[in-house]
C-alpha cells in the first residue's frame, strides 16, 4: 500500500455516494460540520459536494491552524524578524497571512528580514546550530498534530544547549474550539445553526485519540465520526453520520481506525505535558478569546520561550469589521453571504481568516468552487 | 610590435571568475575566446563583432527571450546551460517556427569556479547543437561576490515561420481538444528534491529538452494545430489559465487522463503540492480541432518526445474563462490561477 491514491477510488466513491443517497430521509436536511481544514480541502479538492444529495449541507469549521491565528500574533512574529534581528523560521503556509496594515512574513522578508521557510521544526534547530551568532526563533503554530514535534525540539535544544534557539508558541487545542462553537448562542439557544453532527479531526486524533470527543457526543447530543483526510474517508464518515442521525444516536465513531486509537499517542501526549501548559485564554481569529484553548511553554523551559527572551510590543491589530469569518466559522453564514468575498477579499489579497490558507472555507470556495457561485 | 594577448593563462581547472573578466580588457577577451567562441564554435560568433548579422529564410520572424536563475545550477537531467537553450528554443518553436539563432548574456558572480563555467558552456553548446541553433552573439558581466547566485543566463532566440500559418491563443475555438506531450511535473519535483532543507531521494530527472523536432513533426502532419505552449513555471494550471483568458474561453480537464508519474504524485503528496502547478521544461500543450485530435495524438505518440502524450481536456465557451477539472473521484473543481509560489500545507 502506497497511501497515495488507494483512498481516492472513483468507483468506490460512487458506491458510497449511492449508499448515502439511499440512507438519507428526503424530508430532512442534514447539517454536518467538518472541523478540520484538511477535510475542507479534501471536500473541495475532490469535488465531494457533487456526489452528495442536496439535503446534506457541509459547514466548514475553524480547524485551519493558519487561518485562526489572530493578527496580533502575526504582528509579533513580524516584529521578532524585523525589530529583534532574529532568523525567524516558519512553516510555508504561514508566509502569506496578513497581519496589521496587510503586512505578512513574505513582505517583511522582501523588506530585508531574515525569514526562512522550513518543512520541519528540526530544520529550525539545525539553522540555530549553523548560526551560533544569531538568535533563531521557530514560529510554532498548529493544533495537537504539530505540538509534539515542537515539544521534542525544545527538549533537544535544552539537551544540546542550543542557547540561541527559542520558540514563539502559538499551539492551540481542538476540543476547546469545538466547545466554543457548541456553546455559541446561535447553536445552543437560538437554534439558528442546525448542527446535526461532526466529522472529527484526522491527524489531531492520532495524537489525542477518540476519547476527548465523548464529552461532546454526550453533553451536546451530537454524533461525532473521526475520519481520515482522504476523500473516501470523508464520504464514509458522512454515511456514518447520516445513519446515526436517522437512528437518533449520538456517539463517537472512528472511521480512521488505520491511524486513530481511543487513547491516542501516549508518548506524544506525555511529551507535550512535560513542555507545555494551558494559557487561561487565547485569541482565535474568527472566534475571539477562547478559554483554555492555547498552550505556552512551561517555566522550566522558559529559556527557550521567545515571548520571555524578547520584549514584544502589544499589537492593536483588529479584523476588518465587514468580514463575516466569525459567522462563517460557526456555520451561521456561508462565504457567499459575505460582502467582501471574491471582491475585496481574495486569495491574492485576503482580508479575513478563512481566505488566508487553502484550507480556509472562503479560500476553498473561491479557488475550487467559484464556478458554481 | 604585435599587440599581445593577455599574458596570464586561463586556469580552467582551478581558476575562478574575477572582476577583471568583466572589465572589458584583455582578460575578458581571453575568457570570451577560450570559453565562448571556442566552445560555441560557429562562423558568425567567430567574427566577434558587437552584433551578429543573419541571413534568414523567407517567412515571419519570431523572437523570444528568457532569463535563467535556477538554483541548484546543476540538477538531475540538466543544468542552467542546457536549460537556457531549451527554454528559449521551446518558446520560439511553440509558434510553429523553426529556431535558428540564439544570443546569450551571462551574469557571473566573482569567485565562481571556471571549471563549473566550462561545464555549463559545454552543456549549452551541446544543447544548441542538438536543437539545430547557433549561438551567434553574447555578453558577459561580472558582479561582486554576494551580488549574484553563481551564474545567471539570458538567452534570446530568433526563428522563422515558414509554413505561413499563424498560431496562438486567439486561434482557439470552443470544441478544440487539449493534448499534453507527456508526464507532468518532472522538472519541478527534480529541482525540489535538491533544494536546501528539502532533500529527499528520487530518481526523477528534469524533463528539460528542446521540443523543436516534436513540434515540426506535429505541424507537418497536422497543420491545423492552432496553439502550442510549454507549461513551465506554474505548470499546466498556470499556462491553461493564461490561455483561457487570452482566448476568452473556458477549459474542461479530466484528472483520469493526466499523465503524471507515480514518483511525482508521491513527492507532491508528502510536500502538500498539486502536480498540475509544478513546472515542466520539456513538455508542450497543444490545442487542435476535435476532428484532428486523435490523428495528432498518434503522431505525437510515435515521436520519442511524445510517447506518453494524452488528450487531457477540451475547450468550451465560458465568459468567466474558468479552468475546471473533473476529478478521478467523480466531482468537479476549479483549477485556479496560482497565487505566488505553491506553499506547502501544514496539515
Amino acid at each position: 500500500m502506497k497511501y497515495v491514491d488507494e483512498y481516492r477510488d472513483g468507483k468506490m466513491a460512487k458506491q458510497i455516494a449511492e449508499n448515502i443517497s439511499q440512507a438519507v430521509h428526503s424530508d430532512k436536511t442534514y447539517h454536518f460540520m467538518e472541523f478540520c481544514g484538511g477535510h475542507t480541502h479534501a471536500i473541495f479538492r475532490y469535488g465531494i459536494p457533487d456526489l452528495l444529495p442536496n439535503n446534506i449541507k457541509m459547514i466548514h469549521g475553524p480547524g485551519c491552524p493558519v487561518c485562526i491565528l489572530p493578527i496580533a500574533r502575526i504582528d509579533s512574529a513580524i516584529e521578532l524578524a524585523t525589530e529583534h534581528d532574529v532568523i525567524l523560521c516558519s512553516y510555508g503556509d504561514m508566509m502569506r497571512v496578513p497581519g496589521s496594515k496587510r503586512r505578512s512574513l513574505l513582505k517583511a522578508k522582501a523588506d530585508g528580514a531574515d525569514i526562512r521557510m522550513v518543512y520541519s521544526c528540526a530544520d529550525a534547530l539545525t539553522i540555530a546550530k549553523d548560526n551560533p551568532d544569531r538568535q533563531v526563533v521557530f514560529f510554532a503554530i498548529g493544533f495537537e498534530t504539530t505540538t509534539p514535534p515542537t515539544a521534542l525540539i525544545i527538549q533537544q535544544a535544552q539537551k544540546q544547549q542550543v542557547n540561541n534557539f527559542s520558540v514563539f508558541c502559538n499551539h492551540v487545542l481542538t476540543p476547546s474550539a469545538i466547545s466554543t462553537i457548541l456553546e455559541s448562542p446561535e447553536v445552543r439557544d437560538m437554534g439558528l445553526v442546525p448542527l446535526d453532527g461532526f466529522i472529527g479531526p484526522a491527524h489531531v486524533s492520532t495524537v489525542i485519540g477518540s476519547q476527548p470527543y465523548e464529552y461532546f457526543a454526550q453533553e451536546y447530543q451530537k454524533p461525532v465520526v473521526i475520519a481520515g483526510f482522504e476523500p473516501l474517508d470523508v464520504l464514509q464518515a458522512i454515511l456514518m453520520l447520516v445513519k446515526q442521525v436517522n437512528n437518533g444516536s449520538a456517539i463517537v465513531e472512528n472511521e480512521f481506525t488505520r491511524a486513530v486509537t481511543a487513547e491516542g499517542n501516549l508518548k506524544a501526549k506525555n511529551l507535550v505535558a512535560d513542555i507545555f501548559e494551558m494559557r487561561s485564554e487565547f485569541e482565535w481569529r474568527g472566534l475571539g478569546l477562547v478559554p483554555y484553548s492555547g498552550l505556552r511553554i512551561k517555566a522550566k523551559y522558559q529559556a527557550f520561550d521567545a515571548e520571555k527572551r524578547f520584549t514584544l510590543q502589544p499589537s492593536k491589530g483588529r479584523d476588518n469589521k465587514a468580514c463575516e469569518c466569525p459567522k462563517i466559522l460557526r456555520g451561521v453564514k456561508t462565504p457567499k453571504d459575505c460582502k467582501l468575498f471574491g471582491t475585496k477579499c481574495t486569495p491574492e489579497n485576503p482580508i479575513g481568516s478563512c481566505m488566508v490558507s487553502s484550507e480556509g472555507a472562503c479560500a476553498a470556495y473561491y479557488s475550487y468552487g467559484r464556478y458554481q457561485l | 610590435m604585435k599587440n599581445n594577448p593577455y599574458s596570464q593563462t586561463l586556469d580552467l581547472k582551478n581558476g575562478r571568475v574575477e572582476m577583471i573578466h568583466g572589465a572589458g580588457g584583455k582578460a575578458m577577451s581571453q575568457l570570451i575566446e577560450q570559453l565562448f567562441v571556442a566552445r560555441f564554435d560557429n562562423p558568425i560568433l567567430a567574427q566577434q563583432n558587437d552584433q551578429a548579422s543573419l541571413q534568414l529564410p523567407t517567412g515571419k520572424i519570431v523572437m523570444a527571450t528568457d532569463s535563467h536563475v535556477i538554483s541548484p545550477i546543476f540538477f538531475p537531467g540538466g543544468d542552467i546551460g542546457s536549460l537556457s537553450v531549451h527554454g528559449t528554443v521551446n518558446d520560439v518553436v511553440m509558434s510553429g517556427a523553426k529556431a535558428l539563432y540564439l544570443s546569450c548574456g551571462f551574469i557571473l558572480e566573482e569567485g565562481y569556479p571556471l571549471a563549473d563555467l566550462v561545464k555549463i558552456i559545454d552543456s549549452m553548446a551541446k544543447a544548441a547543437n542538438e536543437a539545430g541553433v547557433q549561438i551567434v552573439t553574447g555578453d558577459t558581466k561580472v558582479v561582486e561576490q554576494g551580488k549574484g547566485d553563481g551564474v545567471f543566463i539570458n538567452t534570446t532566440g530568433v526563428g522563422v515561420i515558414t509554413d505561413n500559418i499563424e498560431r496562438g491563443a486567439n486561434k482557439i475555438k470552443p470544441g478544440d481538444k487539449i493534448i499534453v506531450s507527456g508526464s507532468l511535473g518532472d522538472h519541478g519535483v527534480a529541482i525540489m528534491s535538491l533544494r536546501e532543507n528539502l532533500t529527499f531521494e528520487t530518481t526523477i530527472e528534469s524533463d528539460s529538452q528542446s521540443l523543436h523536432d516534436l513540434v515540426s513533426t506535429m505541424t507537418e502532419h497536422t497543420p491545423e494545430v492552432c496553439c502550442m505552449r510549454d507549461p513551465t513555471r506554474g505548470g499546466l494550471a498556470a499556462t491553461l489559465n493564461e490561455i483561457a483568458q487570452q482566448a476568452d474561453v473556458g477549459i474542461q480537464l479530466y484528472e483520469d487522463d493526466m499523465p503524471i508519474k507515480e514518483q511525482v504524485k508521491s513527492a507532491c503528496e508528502f510536500l502538500g503540492l498539486d502536480p498540475l502547478y509544478v513546472a515542466n521544461e520539456g513538455k508542450l500543450i497543444a490545442f487542435c480541432p476535435e476532428e484532428k485530435a486523435e490523428a495528432l495524438l498518434s503522431v505525437m505518440r510515435e515521436h520519442p518526445q511524445g510517447l506518453d502524450a494524452a488528450i487531457v481536456g477540451e475547450v468550451f465557451a465560458d465568459d468567466n474563462n474558468f479552468v475546471q477539472l473533473k476529478t478521478s473521484f467523480g466531482g468537479m473543481r476549479m483549477v485556479d490561477w496560482i497565487n505566488g509560489e505553491q506553499l506547502p500545507r501544514i496539515c
